[in-house]
């Protein structure tokens, strides 16, 4: 394969680009459109982006995730957030929220949602990159 | 007068996104359906950015963005494909 200049360069921008929308997505989901589901798939598709425009060797060198844990732990921490509520007396997957004062925020709302989201988004990103790299280095 | 030149740039839009349709389907090469295909998802941006103004809500700004970003990827997923064959680069070089 030749090698592609400009296809590296702009990857290696828009990749941060992709990257930190879905890091919005994924914390604006309590109050506007968004969520765990949209901003794991965008995670996804920013490195997704990496692995088409460089090659699968390199990019498992940068980011050594390993995805099939990944899920595992993002079930654990959905059904976790769901199980400290039963210990606490009240029925599975009961929410908490409170308002805190942060260092730099400020006031803030922070809810057991929060932890249960980050594991549906890492199950999304685990399931969708594990996926796709498993059919990638499938030898026909 | 805001409402009609909306709707004037609406039927404009759809428009276009048809005559890239028409290229999608008899396009000689597979070059050519690609290209028609990312102009329909940007010409897609542009209609839900009207429909935006006509609703007057800020709601689908970020589905603008993830229909960006999935535009781009394809297509360079699809360039990928019709230059090497390959998609996924197994090893540099």
């Amino acid at each position: 394969m030749k090698s592609s200049l400009m296809l590296h360069t702009i990857t290696r921008i828009v990749a941060f680009i992709i990257l930190s929308f879905s890091v919005f997505l994924f914390f604006a989901g309590h109050n506007n459109p968004g969520g765990g589901f949209i901003g794991g798939l965008m995670t996804a598709a920013g490195l997704l982006l990496l692995y088409v425009s460089f090659d699968l060797k390199t990019i498992k060198r940068v980011i050594p995730f390993n995805y099939t844990t990944m899920i595992a732990t993002g079930m654990l921490l959905a059904i976790g957030t769901g199980v400290v509520s039963m210990f606490l007396g009240d029925a599975y997957l009961t929410q908490y929220f409170d308002y805190f004062q942060l260092p730099i925020l400020g006031e803030t709302e922070l809810t057991t949602a929060l932890p249960f989201d980050l594991g549906i988004y890492l199950v999304v990103v685990g399931v969708a990159l594990l996926s796709i790299l498993t059919i990638a280095e499938d030898d026909a | 007068m805001l409402e009609l030149s909306l709707t004037i740039a609406l039927i404009i839009m759809a428009l276009s996104i048809l005559v890239c349709f028409i290229r999608v389907v008899k396009g000689p090469t597979m070059s050519d359906r690609v290209v028609a295909l990312d102009t329909v998802g940007i010409t897609l941006i542009g209609i839900i950015g009207i429909v935006m103004i006509i609703q007057n809500t800020l709601a689908y700004a970020d589905v603008i963005l993830v229909i960006a970003i999935l535009a781009f990827i394809g297509s360079v997923a699809l360039a990928k494909f019709i230059e090497g064959g390959v998609v996924f680069d197994r090893d540099h070089n």
